[in-house]
């Protein structure tokens, strides 16, 4: 396992880890941007651009884009968030120059008319989908009421009137603003010959112009609140909260790791004991998120609607109760134990290695192994622990619930 | 490529697979209770889920909180689900946590409390689950589909329903476990780093004295049924279609799994490109094929907003149908290098290995290797899949759609 890095003089960042013995490799484009770095007029251009990545390029159709992709057997795919939007590829390892070579092609894409039109309907459906799915739009709202004025706040699908209302220039715009090369990393993971990839990389994206993209990182203050929205045809009700935890640059992101394993956890948890359990709820759990500058602790509950006033006032008691009397070494010591194991698990295949290598460095620009996690993750204490929670409490949260009710009770 | 495939078969049925993968960090177990949905009375529809639920409420010396702690503490990353045939039990760890791991779940197999003060916390989790159902159209109308498409039991829904769920007792969940918790017809699969050895020797210990129980017969009753609407209100129109194909054990399975990889794998694919990409009809299109023990059957489905729903329908299964008539060599090419970079890089997952070893014992009575796979994708040509297409065309649709409007389907399609 060896880790390499090296900058292309226009500053794309180039890094990888190298395993000479795993089968398969991966690779993928991280680029610095998402919903927060979107004006409210092009509200979901982000995402919708990363679709309209794969439609083409100077020199290929969106039909070859796919052709090409699946004729070397490559597993692929993007997504966006709040703050990146990533392209990546699990290929065999004779393949990693053809892939590179494709997916450093539709990074400088043609952004045709006729293509936006077509796909701009599939977003549609992709956002109408959403919106027939639990939690039904709750979280964007959440966010949105939560870091209120915050560029965290904004929806990464946008909606049905600012995504049909886009036009392709704004597009157009947006991608010549955010997709500079000092805001991309190209991140490898597995049998990776590394030598060889900075030399396409060089080849391939060395011409690309870098224009300066910036973001401006600002601190989000905590924000309390409580709205109830009825939805009629839903059987359940459901709950999203959220609390402001540790960033993605500090260093008690391991102990907000650890504290949402103890008490937020699918197994295991004070929430999995108290509420799963005994059945009176489908789901509860408590994760945490972290981005540049802010973190968050994300609170999910589902249940049937007449439990749901109950259910959140035994949530808010767990969360006052932790804040008050900290957790076990017991405690700790079951969430350790599952986390590292976790980790090996998820570092088992490149894939796994790769987004774990990708976000490290579009957060911190650091290289960690999976022994450097496994430390962190070992080093918490419960003093660590009750620091995050008098820094962050889990009480002080923003609170949507959805479903059948008109009303539920807040918990008091 | 991979090592070869270690089989232990007890005097009892229970049969013991391994796959060494010496790099691995991990080691991943499946294992396969012959106590699926088919096996339950006709209106005690989840009661399977319930014992399953129930069984990992105390077993042997645990109880329910010890039971979960001390897998937490192993670092197990677990799932227990119900399908048509069996229980499953899996889970994934450090390769030097295996063995304590197989013995918890050995008490879970062999001596489950079965609490009577846990009994109504596990109905309620089961209840929860086919509530939820309620909120997921997607899935709740491929649930719908299987259910119209095979021939009752195995057509079920493995969740239950409300109303089975809520009449099943304590002493149905005992005698559930008493003929269905048994070593004839148990499958355990285990890959990653192991030694072999010391793995035969302690399932053996926890299994070897396990008796034999008979076997029962049910009937299947074929639904008769092709066309449903469910109504929902909501912004998009869920479709589901599906038509009969061969079975796993069958010797054209690969000619069928390849005839549905053209139709629905990777981007090129014919589903993809000719809804989603040039139409721009829907975010989600797909098809598999699903293989029961002795029916094979291909199911699709698509998501669409309900003012286009009727054209996705008509595209959609125009392009089911257009397959009789063959499939392109560039197709074949694509097929095989996706097939072949998904099975260099299943090796790289002991979790997937380990439920490949017991679905291929359930299905074939043996494991294919990983080569062995790669020679039969290897074998397949144009001729040998249009052959198959041509004896086999895509026909005789059920369809079920859910949403606000019903919808007409062609007259050509039958």
């Amino acid at each position: 396992m060896q880790f390499r890095e090296h900058v292309l003089p226009n500053g794309l960042d180039v890094v990888a880890e190298c395993d000479p013995s795993a089968h398969s490799m991966a690779l993928g484009f991280f680029v610095k941007t998402g919903a927060r770095d979107e004006s409210t007029d092009v509200a979901g251009v982000s995402h919708f651009l990363e679709h309209m990545m794969f439609k083409g390029t100077a020199k290929r159709s969106a039909d070859d884009v796919n052709r090409e992709f699946d004729e070397m057997g490559a597993h692929y795919n993007a997504f966006t968030s709040e703050e990146k939007t990533v392209y990546y590829a699990s290929i065999l390892p004779e393949f990693q120059g053809e892939a590179l070579e494709l997916l450093a092609d539709i990074m400088r894409p043609a952004l045709r008319e006729e293509d936006f039109v077509t796909e701009k309907q599939v977003i549609l459906e992709e956002i109408q989908m959403y919106q027939d799915q639990p939690p039904f739009g709750a979280d964007d709202l959440c966010k949105a009421t939560h870091f209120v004025g915050h560029p965290l706040g904004q929806s990464v699908l946008g909606t049905l009137d600012s995504v049909g209302r886009l036009p392709v220039d704004k597009m157009r715009a947006y991608f010549e603003r955010r997709y500079s090369p000092e805001n991309i990393a190209l991140v490898a993971a597995g049998k990776v010959d590394f030598d060889a990839l900075v030399k396409l990389a060089d080849k391939q994206c060395g011409a690309w112009k870098n224009v300066g993209a910036t973001r401006k990182i600002i601190e989000a203050p905590p924000h309390c609140g409580f709205e109830c929205i009825q939805k009629e045809g839903v059987t359940q009700q459901y709950v999203i909260q959220l609390a402001n935890g540790p960033s993605a640059t500090a260093d008690d992101r391991f102990a907000a790791k650890l504290l949402a394993t103890i008490v937020g956890d699918d197994s295991g948890s004070r929430l999995f004991w108290t509420l799963v359990d005994p059945g009176l709820t489908e789901h509860a759990s408590l994760g945490h998120y972290d981005y540049q500058g802010n973190g968050m602790f994300f609170t999910y509950l589902s249940c049937a609607p007449e439990d749901a006033a109950d259910n959140m006032q035994r949530v808010l008691d767990i969360y006052r109760q932790v804040e008050a009397k900290g957790v076990t070494v017991e405690e700790l010591d079951q969430a350790k134990n599952k986390i590292n194991s976790r980790v090996v698990l998820a570092s088992e295949r490149p894939r796994g290695r790769l987004f774990n290598l990708g976000s490290n460095w579009t957060h911190r620009r650091e290289y960690r192994s999976v022994k450097d996690d496994l430390d962190a993750v070992d080093a918490v204490t419960i003093e660590q622990i009750a620091a995050v929670l008098k820094k962050y409490p889990l009480s002080a949260s923003t609170t949507v619930t959805i479903g059948p009710s008109a009303s539920v009770t807040a918990p008091r | 490529m991979a090592e070869p495939i270690l089989t232990q078969k007890f005097d009892n049925g229970l049969v013991l697979l391994g796959e060494s993968i010496p790099t691995a960090e991990s080691a991943a177990f499946t294992i396969r209770v012959p106590a699926g949905s088919i096996f339950e009375p006709g209106n005690r529809n989840g009661l399977s889920a319930v014992t399953c639920e129930l069984a990992q409420r105390g077993a042997g010396a645990r109880d329910s909180r010890q039971f979960v702690t001390d897998l937490d503490n192993l670092g197990v990353e677990r799932d227990a689900s119900v399908s048509d045939a069996h229980t499953s039990f899996s889970g994934a760890t450090l390769a030097r946590n295996l063995l304590p791991a197989l013995q918890i779940y050995g008490d879970v197999l062999r001596r489950a409390r079965l609490p009577e003060d846990q009994f109504e916390a596990a109905r309620a989790v089961c209840l929860q689950d086919v509530s939820s159902i309620e909120d997921d159209p997607a899935q709740k109308v491929m649930l719908e589909l299987r259910r119209l498409h095979f021939p009752d039991p195995w057509g079920r829904c493995s969740q239950g329903d409300q109303a089975a769920l809520e009449a099943v007792t304590l002493d149905e969940i005992r005698a559930h476990v008493h003929h269905r918790y048994r070593p004839n017809g148990t499958i355990i699969g285990v890959a990653g780093r192991f030694d072999w050895k010391t793995v035969v020797d302690q399932v053996g210990q926890l299994y070897g004295d396990w008796a034999v129980q008979p076997d029962e017969k049910f009937q299947e009753i074929t639904n008769g049924k092709q066309r449903e609407h469910l109504h929902h209100e909501s912004n998009q129109t869920q479709i589901g279609i599906a038509y009969k194909s061969v079975p796993y054990k069958d010797p054209d399975y690969f000619q069928a799994w390849g005839a549905v990889g053209v139709l629905s794998g990777g981007m090129s694919s014919r589903l993809f490109t000719e809804v989603r990409e040039k139409r721009g009809l829907c975010y989600t299109v797909y098809a598999t094929h699903q293989s029961l023990r002795d029916m094979g059957s291909v199911l699709c489905y698509a998501g669409t907003s309900s003012e286009r729903a009727q054209e996705t329908l008509d595209v959609t299964l125009g392009e089911l149908v257009r397959l009789a008539n063959g499939i392109e060599p560039n197709e074949l090419k694509r097929l095989k290098a996706r097939i072949k970079s998904a099975l260099v890089m299943q090796q790289e997952s002991t979790s997937a290995r380990s439920a490949a070893l017991a679905r291929d014992w359930y299905y074939l009575g043996r494991v294919r290797t990983l080569e062995e796979v790669g020679s039969l994708v290897d074998a397949l040509t144009c001729e040998s899949i249009n052959n198959y297409l041509a004896a086999h065309p895509p026909a005789d649709f059920t369809i079920v759609t859910l949403g606000s409007e019903p919808l007409e389907v062609p007259v050509a399609v039958s």
